[in-house]
């Protein structure tokens, strides 16, 4: 019995390695001082009722906010691992394994559990607000996709500490990720960590579509809706065409694997190069479903920061609707040196440079936007600055390795991998950073101190190009990805060390934030008007923080960048004041199902990662039951008094 | 929370009545929007069938095994719930609840004996040595057969709860979107099960 | 947004004539490829064409007559999505078939 335990035991959790032993400690001791903390001050009915249960956008965009910001740090510090790893190759810092499963958690992780929800916890916060709605069209559905995807996030995140790690890289090509050369439970975690959060990301996707469509306030016509707002539709349009083909192919995947079925066996008829063809046609939109709102952010950054209207309103949305589309029809680039027939390399090729010229037009239509404006150079702006010529050079090395003979040279060679960090770190990071700063005071009430945040600022920036321009030489040189040592007589080991030093200083760049965070807290500027930045769009008419209403009457628009033209008005003398008439406001009422039914569905990935179906079987029934008891509850929303709205307006300084 | 949730009885009251029929209506596009992501997914496992389809390893094929018969069966008897989806769709309109639920109930009676076709078409496969794990092919045949069996069984539970509700509540802004929802799956899963019908069997057998 | 005046009225998702004139319509074109294939009356390429473009037409059929894709409110996203949707499902489809040709054991 005491052996089939220990036996049980030293399987079932991760062992061996000093680093894993240390992260086990901290893990226990963190949770037990938050279970300590929440008991002791009484916290837990708190938690409950305001955050685990809420259907409130905001609240939802901030949960997101804090898991990114910790996923973040899981993934930077996996990073950061690496880089020591490839400095000091001989000194076996890491293992092999330990390697491969570092890298591996790191892409997922950046890309799935970072980015996705950091843009998601954008959206929530802003997209409502802009358009001048009370809430998404399905406050409940926004709910369960949070929950949805913080339990695949958690269930990804135990691979950590028990039953051990994927190890087969981001996207687990086959037949690396099959039963034969990945056995046990690590790739089970990818498969289910993934599925779990994309049923979450393709709901978002149709709430925000509808949201948009259906939601705006009165008015508004499409063609006035802030480009923040429709860098979302564009975003939304993709994830709910690209994440479907995600779900079918990692579910094929794990039949392979369960079921020993022959999708992508080596054997049996299958053929993993369907896989590659699969998976990127979910992954080469994925990379623009994540950059496009960025470009939403620079854009409402750059027009408020320069005092001017953006320049090129339709060619902005002409080019966020064309990378929608256009993104479906390039994915084959990511394995040219697969073989394939000529034409199809050359349409590939060809699909893949177009796509490049909407994104060049909204770089032109910021610089434009720039030019004589009165520029501010607040931390929003820093950013989006700090982005153009990143892009522009992440850009022009994509453009590189379009053309397919040359890709045969750059293929999978630190060429590529410092090409998808400069647009995804440049695009991507730059621009949620800068949407970041740029909404914090309308979520929180105060803004994030400008010192600090400076002296992050230049850490990333610099540190970016020192870890990442030598990657490019060492592509040219010869080292590809996933090597986890090389011998001194290669040339490498001085760029790597280059390297290093600079993912540290990204690293620095980080804590600073974090430090800036806390500061900032405590003493950062209060924000009184709920307009500190003198911006020109509706989430910023109303007080900061938003009441949980948003808007105590809804707006009616007339013009694009509306609340500009009010402010405009009222100083010309020109504005006329209209009655207010308040009105009970129509809300959706809590409910605790999203988190109940998304821990069924933890059940189910738990379950299926360890083979035990039993387990699997009751988080169906589970999840099913919620569902069940979802359909019977008619009693789904309430109204807010008009007294209530009045007394909550009174006590943010505004009376109605 | 509790006392700010003031009871309102939403089958009354006019001006919030008004409102919820266009809350309502949004639920319909998002249920549309729904169905159209789930053609992709259809799209994908019919992207992976026509890779597979000579993908015998060996194996058995698909002109050997496919029997039509019960096949061009459940293919009439799909179509058929599909039309009587749409006759209680009619008789909701005309705000007969008893004959909306007997054409619900029908349409529920006809996708059950779908779903038990094939079920029995699967034992037959089985049991002549036609697995998941026997090659690419009918590892691609079974997923894509029973992804839409798996849609139309969920379909089937959620015929079951809406007739419950119907029962209880009668037609409301509620019910009748949800009717109006499951009646356009319905429709789609039929399509779905047209070109199921043609690329695995037809061309199957060819 | 604010036109919603006809409130109350667009519920009115056809009639018992269209229903059947598209449920006989379906079953038409069910049993022509069926007759085809059974009796292979047409060589293959053809029956082929011939099966696909039926199909296709009852999922038109079906769209018209079932599903009143032509009523509703404008500006009509939900058509808009729809076709979107099935431009990205050829590309699926037709892609995996173009790019995979060429990678057959």
């Amino acid at each position: 019995m005491w052996e089939n335990i220990k036996q049980f035991a030293s399987e079932f959790f991760v062992t061996g390695d000093p680093l894993i032993y240390g992260a086990d400690v901290s893990i226990a001791l963190t949770m037990i001082a938050i279970v300590f903390v929440l008991t002791k001050y009484k916290k837990w009915g708190w938690l409950w009722r305001e955050w685990l249960t809420t259907v409130d956008h905001k609240r939802i965009g901030i949960m997101y906010l804090i898991a990114s910001l910790l996923m973040l740090f899981r993934g930077g510090v996996d990073a950061l691992l690496m880089r020591l790893q490839l400095a000091f190759p001989n000194m076996e810092f890491l293992h092999s394994e330990h390697y491969n499963a570092i890298f591996t958690t790191h892409g997922t992780i950046m890309i799935l559990f970072m980015a996705m929800p950091m843009m998601f916890g954008l959206f929530n916060m802003v997209v409502p607000l802009q358009l001048g709605a009370r809430d998404v069209a399905y406050p409940f559905l926004n709910a369960l996709s949070f929950w949805l995807f913080m339990l695949g996030a958690m269930l990804f995140n135990l691979s950590f500490v028990i039953g051990g790690s994927p190890e087969a890289g981001w996207l687990s090509y086959p037949p690396l990720s099959q039963n034969d050369f990945s056995p046990g439970p690590g790739q089970n975690f990818w498969i289910w960590g993934i599925q779990i959060s994309g049923i979450g990301s393709l709901a978002t996707g149709i709430n925000f579509i509808v949201t948009i469509l259906k939601m705006r306030a009165p008015g508004m016509k499409l063609s006035q809706m802030p480009l923040f707002s429709w860098s979302v539709l564009s975003s939304s349009i993709m994830i709910i065409f690209a994440f479907p083909i995600l779900t079918v192919t990692i579910a094929l995947l794990f039949l392979d694997r369960f079921a020993g079925a022959h999708f992508f066996t080596m054997d049996g008829g299958g053929n993993p190069m369907m896989y590659l063809n699969l998976i990127w046609m979910w992954g080469h939109p994925e990379v623009y479903i994540v950059v496009v709102p960025a470009f939403g952010i620079f854009s409402e950054v750059v027009a408020t920061f320069s005092r001017k209207k953006i320049f090129g309103y339709k060619s902005m949305v002409w080019a966020l609707m064309a990378i929608a589309v256009a993104s479906f029809f390039t994915w084959a680039h990511h394995f040219f040196t697969m073989g394939t027939s000529a034409s199809v390399i050359a349409f590939f090729a060809i699909s893949t440079m177009v796509i490049a010229i909407p994104t060049g037009v909204k770089v032109f239509n910021w610089l434009f936007t720039m030019f004589r404006g009165r520029i501010s150079f607040k931390q929003p702006m820093l950013w989006t600055i700090a982005f153009i010529p990143c892009f522009l050079v992440g850009g022009a090395t994509g453009v590189m390795l379009a053309v397919a003979p040359a890709d045969y040279q750059y293929h999978n060679s630190y060429f590529l991998i410092a090409h998808f960090h400069q647009v995804l770190i440049g695009g991507v990071v730059f621009g949620y950073l800068a949407g970041i700063y740029y909404w914090w005071p309308k979520l929180f009430g105060f803004k994030l101190d400008e010192k600090l945040g400076k002296w992050g600022f230049w850490f990333w920036n610099i540190g970016f190009y020192v870890c990442f321009m030598p990657q490019y030489a060492l592509g040219f040189m010869g080292m590809t990805r996933r090597y986890y040592t090389y011998g001194w007589d290669r040339g490498w080991a001085d760029m790597n060390l280059v390297s290093t030093v600079g993912a540290f200083m990204m690293g620095i760049g980080f804590i600073f934030q974090v430090w800036q965070i806390a500061y900032s807290i405590k003493h950062g500027e209060r924000d009184k008007t709920g307009d500190p930045w003198n911006a020109r769009t509706l989430e910023w008419s109303i007080p900061s923080p938003a009441p949980f209403y948003n808007f105590a009457v809804v707006p009616t628009v007339k013009d694009s960048d509306d609340w500009w033209a009010t402010k405009q008005a009222k100083a010309n003398g020109t504005y006329k004041e209209e009655p207010v008439h308040l009105e009970p406001i129509h809300m959706p009422k809590n409910s605790g199902i999203p988190f109940i039914m998304s821990l069924f569905w933890f059940l189910v990935g738990f379950g299926f990662t360890f083979g035990w179906v039993w387990i699997a079987v009751i988080g169906f029934i589970g999840v099913f039951a919620c569902m069940w008891v979802r359909s019977f509850q008619y009693d789904t929303d309430y109204y807010v008094p008009v007294d209530e709205v009045r007394r909550t307006e009174a006590s943010l300084g505004r009376v109605l | 929370m509790q006392q700010m949730a003031k009871h309102h009885d939403h089958g009354h009251g006019h001006d919030h009545d008004h409102g919820h029929e266009e809350h309502e209506q949004l639920k319909v596009l998002g249920f549309w929007i729904f169905v159209v992501t789930d053609c992709i997914l259809f799209g994908s496992l019919f992207a992976t069938y026509a890779v597979m389809m000579h993908s015998y390893a060996g194996g058995p094929t698909g002109k050997e095994l496919f029997e039509l018969p019960g096949i061009i069966a459940s293919t009439f008897i799909l179509l058929t719930s599909s039309f009587t989806s749409g006759l209680a769709v009619l008789a909701m309109n005309k705000g007969k609840v008893k004959e909306l639920i007997a054409w619900l109930a029908v349409t529920a009676v006809l996708g059950l004996s779908f779903v038990v076709l094939e079920i029995n078409e699967f034992t037959h496969l089985v049991h002549e040595g036609a697995t998941i794990a026997t090659s690419g092919f009918w590892s691609a045949f079974f997923t894509l057969v029973g992804t839409h069996g798996l849609h139309v069984s969920v379909g089937l539970f959620w015929m079951v709860a809406l007739m419950i509700q119907l029962k209880r509540r009668g037609i409301t802004p509620v019910t009748r979107r949800k009717v109006t929802n499951l009646s356009l799956y319905w429709h789609f899963l039929d399509v779905v099960w047209i070109f199921l019908f043609t690329v695995v069997y037809l061309m199957g057998v060819m | 947004m604010t036109q919603h005046e006809n409130h109350g009225d667009h519920h009115n998702h056809g009639s018992l004539k269209s229903y059947v004139i598209g449920f006989i319509l379906s079953i038409v074109l069910t049993i022509i490829p069926l007759v085809l294939v059974m009796n292979q009356m047409m060589s293959k390429t053809a029956t082929l064409i011939t099966i696909m473009v039926m199909a296709v037409l009852q999922f038109v059929i079906q769209l018209f007559f079932f599903m009143h894709i032509r009523e509703g409110e404008k500006p009509r996203y939900n058509v808009q999505t729809l076709i979107l949707g099935l431009v990205i499902v050829l590309t699926i489809v037709l892609g995996s078939i173009w790019i995979m040709t060429f990678n057959k054991y």
